[in-house]
């Protein structure tokens, strides 16, 4: 809502000397942010009204010239040579002096020119910098302005338009008046309310026969009829000034005064001209399969929901949206209906968005206008056509008035103190509800308060203390920490969550969260089978991308999106993690809408909780590149698929769960270096190197090695028992066992393990080795053995038995047996 | 040898003459102080100071001089020996002090070299923040509530007051979900525009008194632009209890801002519209270290909850009283990190999030 301040100070008693910053505080603290503060144009020197006395036309030059005197309230009139046409003797016009700078750092100077010296120039709007129109020209249309006038103030080119965003539940703020009475009450002066118009006299038949079918959705339908409007009257400059600086275009007469009425009053109207109406008009829904050509030449298709005023030819005018194309009004137009309506608001908003038709009246409309005005905006849109435009009004008005009588609502006058914290008085309270345009009866604790009829968003009494607190001030409310209940700390899931990403980070992975959109394509590069569960997606129904329409199943897409980009910005050596939601799809139930005047029932709510699809906390990383750097202290050392899987183990660990791998096969993982993870017996996910055909594909390096598991699948962690701690001495033994290369380094530790019993402190393997001596077929596997007694130092005998009971275990587990 | 009871004079044994003896200290100090490094100084020792040197050797003289005489002889052998060996033993510390100075300086090492064998990794700043965020409000009693990114429509829109032609639903520019196979289009699911669902599940699923923060991911359909994200992060807070007012949720932000952006930051209200609270105000926060200089910075909403919303999700509005807030952790990181473009926070570079580290 743009709002010019020499409109805002004919209807505000504005304090003298406020300062265009005061009023931004000001509108600031009604809520109304300020979106932008246009400031006049930057114009010095003799701007000045002039009045062309003759015009001398020259001839001979590639374009019609004119050279023209004009008064400027000199001794002489100056001449002034001009390319527009758009003017005659006796007009006045707005005359730049030499001296003049306009907008754009545009000095004028006396100059020749078409073999004549023009001493200024005839500007146009857009050359004053307060418009586009640059077709002629401006010519005023005021009377009695004497030549030589300053123009500026005439212009408004002293004026500074504020451009306000009003929120959508303040629908009376989409006008002057609504503005102007909030600004007055939050400043404490007085204002004039231009809707507080004394009513003419009308005489004769109502305008036309009207019947309202739907007073559900229109309760109040509202006409005037106008004769003998002249088609080309000009819009007073005043008006179109107006209207410019409100960001309207100015079309014609009718067109301009109507959309005036809308800015001042906040009452949208629609203008029809009378003569191509047919018969009596009806305000109804639409039937199945009516059309209706709209004014921008479309033709639509109407739906059942569609609110319709219709003649006996059928559809006129989609009501509130838009006005129709057999109605409109033309260049021959001179008797004119005007029509001021109250539509029920959500239904005007459902035709805005079903039609993609926002426009100026929709949006007042959409959040509620003011009932009581529609026949007062008539009249003063009548009075204008009258004034500027030579019309008369016809008869009396149509005024098809169904509301249902105004409501009250009881405030407990200590409410509002109570939610704001700060102990208004009763006069407080009751200042701020008049100040809204509130009536307040009762002198108890409890008053009946009865909203205004253009504030349609006032139903509770929550409502009138948001009012009061909006008009005394959020400054005044103190800053208190209110004291919680003592609190249960994170959840486990949330520590967990933490304590993964830490461990992450930790061990050198970057974090890199990705849009969780994916698409056919993106699983396709993954190589997944056509009957893999990932491909059962969920999809949105307006996504950004046609690419991506689905939701996440796995993290990997998005994951390797990100290593790809750092690559191709130029990094070698990349290890990212993302953890986060997937979105598994699926069979799932609709998620059923209740009301919102009580709690849903359990069953409800249980079907609506239900319907929510389970959305598990994946983890995952892709490394390629070195997983350590080379430096001066050697080569690096590649990532590969031993990385990815450590990395599961680093993440078990960090949730507390016992991680066990194991051999798998699943796509994008290279089939004979895939590790299935698992924790109690179940899979939680893979790790190892992608399959060279998917590296290919998404074009990332060789060997790029990547982890997803399902973090939600962990166990709640055990809380850890403290092992006894020996003090007695350690015995370290060595064991070098050949095995057949198929056999699982895991089965022969967890032979080893078995075997060795409870002396066995400590088992690593430091070494593998294939080749000679080694037959072929086997490898060397070498452990390291760590025994210790709780209670007495080893003896030699002891260790040995402890060993051989080891390999015999892992022989007979394995087919391990000693390297010679 | 002398008999015991014969009359001795010390000058008579010439070892423990007074010459002798300053001799033989004289000779000692010398050697010592000649000794070059310890392996010397370990060679002339005996010479000096071991059970052959003129000095221990006079003390056996001791024994022959009658009693008197012993005494004053004794005194003096002890004196002379005394020094020689405090001679000896600072010369030993001098060299080991010189031998430990020439090791440790032929060890020098250049401890400029760069020993970045592991890479750090970092966590996201987006995490981290959010992170610091909640474990403020968990030091005020908070628990963190969680809701899930795909949501009932219901809980997104209506349950918070947003009715099916509200004009702020379309505003909201909500991604719609498609239903499951078989199903209709409306599926009855959103990805939701807000966390303030988890506000409503919160409130259906608990009784007041109720303090809870819920940060978590939103989405709106905005394309990436350098102000715009279609996916990001909002933290929403809730309390519900007795007698709650304006001025508790003024202190709360107030509290949060300190916490975060110092002790000089404080937030500023201006009326704003939000269905689901009623007053509702968008605030500003005072942010001394922004690098445009200190200024107020628009940070997010809030407001006392909707008694619909609260009897909707079935808590007394008689009885109960609530504020809300909501913020968005991008425009915190964009501020409070001077990141001056979303597509840095979007895209994962390494070189932007590896800056943040793992920021506690």
């Amino acid at each position: 809502m743009k709002v010019p301040v020499s409109w805002l100070s004919e209807l505000v008693d504005l304090p003298s000397g406020i300062t265009v910053e005061e009023l931004d505080d000001a509108f600031v603290r009604l809520g109304f942010e300020v979106e932008e503060i246009a400031r006049p144009p930057a114009t010095t020197g003799p701007l000045v009204v002039g009045e062309v006395l003759e015009i001398e036309e020259l001839t001979g030059f590639k374009k019609p010239i004119r050279y023209c005197q004009v008064e400027v309230g000199e001794s002489e009139p100056r001449g002034i040579v001009c390319g527009a046409r758009n003017f005659a003797v006796g007009d006045l016009v707005v005359a730049a002096l030499p001296g003049v700078v306009l907008p754009g750092d545009f000095a004028i100077a006396a100059r020749s020119t078409y073999g004549k010296t023009s001493d200024g120039m005839i500007c146009s709007v857009r050359e004053l910098g307060i418009g586009e129109d640059h077709a002629g020209i401006l010519v005023l249309g005021q009377d009695g302005v004497e030549p030589g006038t300053p123009a500026g103030p005439l212009l408004g080119l002293d004026d500074v338009v504020f451009d306000l965003d009003v929120t959508p539940d303040r629908g009376y703020a989409m006008s002057m008046r609504g503005i102007a009475r909030d600004l007055a009450g939050v400043l404490g002066v007085s204002w004039r309310d231009p809707a507080d118009l004394p009513l003419p006299e009308w005489h004769g038949a109502p305008a036309w026969e009207v019947t309202v079918a739907d007073p559900e959705r229109c309760d109040r339908f509202s006409m005037l009829a106008l004769e003998g409007l002249d088609p080309a009257a000009p819009s007073p400059w005043a008006l179109r000034r107006r209207l410019t600086q409100c960001g309207v275009r100015s079309i014609s007469l009718a067109v301009d005064v109507t959309n005036y009425v809308m800015l001042e009053l906040g009452q949208p109207m629609h203008a029809f001209d009378r003569d191509t109406v047919r018969g009596p008009i009806t305000v109804r829904t639409a039937a199945a399969g009516e059309r209706l050509t709209t004014l921008d030449g479309a033709d639509r298709a109407l739906t059942e929901d569609d609110l319709l005023i219709t003649d006996e030819s059928g559809p006129i005018g989609m009501a509130g949206v838009m006005g129709g194309a057999s109605t409109e009004i033309g260049d021959s137009t001179t008797a004119v209906l005007l029509e001021a309506a109250h539509w029920e608001p959500t239904g005007i908003s459902r035709g805005v968005r079903r039609h993609r038709l926002p426009s100026e009246a929709g949006k007042r409309f959409e959040r509620g206008t003011d009932p009581e005005v529609t026949v007062v905006a008539l009249a003063r849109a009548a009075g204008l056509l009258v004034e500027h435009g030579g019309a008369r009004v016809v008869g009396t008005p149509v005024d098809v008035d169904t509301r249902e009588p105004g409501y009250g609502i009881a405030l407990d006058v200590s409410l509002p103190g109570r939610i704001a914290g700060v102990p208004y008085t009763r006069g407080q309270v009751l200042e701020a509800l008049e100040a809204v345009g509130a009536t307040v009866e009762g002198d108890g604790d409890t008053v009946r308060v009865a909203p205004p009829s253009w504030r349609g968003d006032l139903l509770e009494p929550a409502d009138l203390v948001e009012e009061v607190v909006r008009f005394r001030g959020f400054d005044e409310i103190p800053s208190i920490l209110p004291t919680a209940p003592p609190g249960r700390g994170l959840t486990e899931r949330q520590r967990r969550r933490r304590s993964i990403g830490r461990a992450l980070a930790d061990a050198g992975y970057v974090e890199a969260p990705a849009f969780p959109f994916i698409g056919t394509p993106q699983l396709d590069a993954l190589g997944l089978p056509a009957d893999d569960d990932r491909r059962q997606v969920i999809t949105v129904r307006n996504p950004l991308s046609e690419e991506a329409p689905a939701l996440r199943t796995t993290l990997l897409p998005g994951l390797l999106a990100s290593l790809a980009r750092n690559l191709a910005r130029g990094q070698r050596d990349v290890a990212l993690f993302e953890h986060g939601t997937v979105f598994p799809g699926g069979e799932r139930s609709a998620a059923p809408l209740p009301g919102v005047d009580r709690r849903p029932d359990d069953a409800t709510l249980a079907a609506l909780l239900g319907a929510v699809p389970a959305q598990p906390w994946h983890v995952a990383v892709a490394i390629t590149g070195q997983r350590e750097p080379r430096g001066w202290w050697g080569p690096g050392r590649p990532a590969e698929w031993a990385d990815a899987v450590q990395v599961a183990r680093t993440v078990a660990e960090a949730a507390g769960a016992a991680l066990t791998v194991r051999a798998g096969e699943r796509a994008p993982w290279h089939p004979g270096r895939c590790a299935e993870l698992l924790v109690d017996g179940a899979v939680v996910g893979y790790a190892g190197e992608l399959h060279p055909k998917v590296c290919e594909t998404l074009g990332l390096p060789p060997r790029t090695s990547v982890m997803e598991l399902d973090a939600d699948a962990f166990p709640a962690p055990d809380v850890p028992q403290a092992p006894p701690i020996s003090t007695f001495p350690p015995v370290l033994i060595d064991l070098a066992l050949v095995v057949p290369v198929e056999v699982p380094a895991a089965d022969v530790a967890a032979a080893l393990r078995e075997g060795a019993g409870e002396l066995l402190e400590d088992l690593r393997l430091f070494d593998v080795y294939t080749g000679a001596p080694v037959p072929e077929g086997s490898r060397s596997l070498a452990y390291a053995l760590t025994l210790r007694a709780p209670d007495r130092t080893l003896t030699g005998e002891e260790a040995a038995a402890v060993r051989d009971s080891a390999l015999a275990a892992a022989t007979a587990a394995t087919g391990a047996t000693l390297r010679g | 040898m002398s008999g015991a009871n014969d009359p001795y004079d010390p000058k008579q044994v010439a070892a423990l003459s007074r010459e002798a003896l300053e001799e033989a200290l004289t000779l000692g100090v010398a050697a010592f102080q000649n000794a070059g490094d310890l392996e010397q100084l370990a060679t002339v020792r005996p010479d000096h100071l071991g059970d052959r040197a003129p000095l221990l050797l006079a003390r056996r003289e001791l024994g022959a001089l009658p009693p008197a005489a012993r005494s004053d002889a004794g005194k003096r052998l002890n004196s002379v020996l005394g020094d020689l060996k405090k001679f000896y033993a600072e010369r030993l510390e001098q060299l080991e002090a010189e031998r430990d100075a020439r090791v440790l300086a032929e060890e020098r090492v250049d401890v400029t070299l760069p020993w970045d064998r592991t890479p750090r990794g970092a966590r996201h700043p987006l995490t981290t923040l959010t992170d610091r965020i909640a474990d403020i409000f968990v030091g005020m009693g908070y628990e963190v509530a969680e809701g899930p990114e795909l949501e009932a429509e219901w809980l997104n829109f209506d349950a918070l007051n947003i009715g099916p032609d509200h004009p702020s639903r379309s505003m909201m520019d909500t991604f719609f979900v498609a239903g499951g196979p078989g199903q209709d289009e409306n599926s009855g699911l959103v990805l939701r525009t807000h966390t303030s669902p988890v506000q409503a599940r919160t409130m259906l699923d608990r009784r007041p008194p109720l303090y809870v923060v819920a940060p978590g991911r939103v989405y709106r359909t905005d394309e990436l632009d350098a102000t715009h994200l279609p996916v990001f992060h909002q933290v929403e807070g809730l309390a519900v209890d007795k007698g709650l007012t304006m001025a508790h949720l003024r202190g709360t932000l107030d509290h949060l801002a300190r916490q975060l952006f110092g002790p000089d930051a404080r937030t500023r209200w201006r009326p704003h519209f939000f269905p689901f609270t009623e007053p509702s105000a968008e605030f500003d926060v005072w942010f001394p270290e922004h690098r445009d200089g200190p200024q107020w910075v628009e940070w997010g909403g809030c407001g006392m909850v909707n008694p619909r919303v609260l009897r909707a999700c079935g808590i007394d509005p008689d009885e109960y009283s609530g504020f809300a807030f909501g913020m968005g952790i991008e425009r915190a990181l964009q501020f409070r990190s001077a990141v001056s473009d979303m597509h840095d926070i979007a895209e994962a570079d390494v070189r932007f999030t590896s800056v943040f580290g793992v920021e506690q």
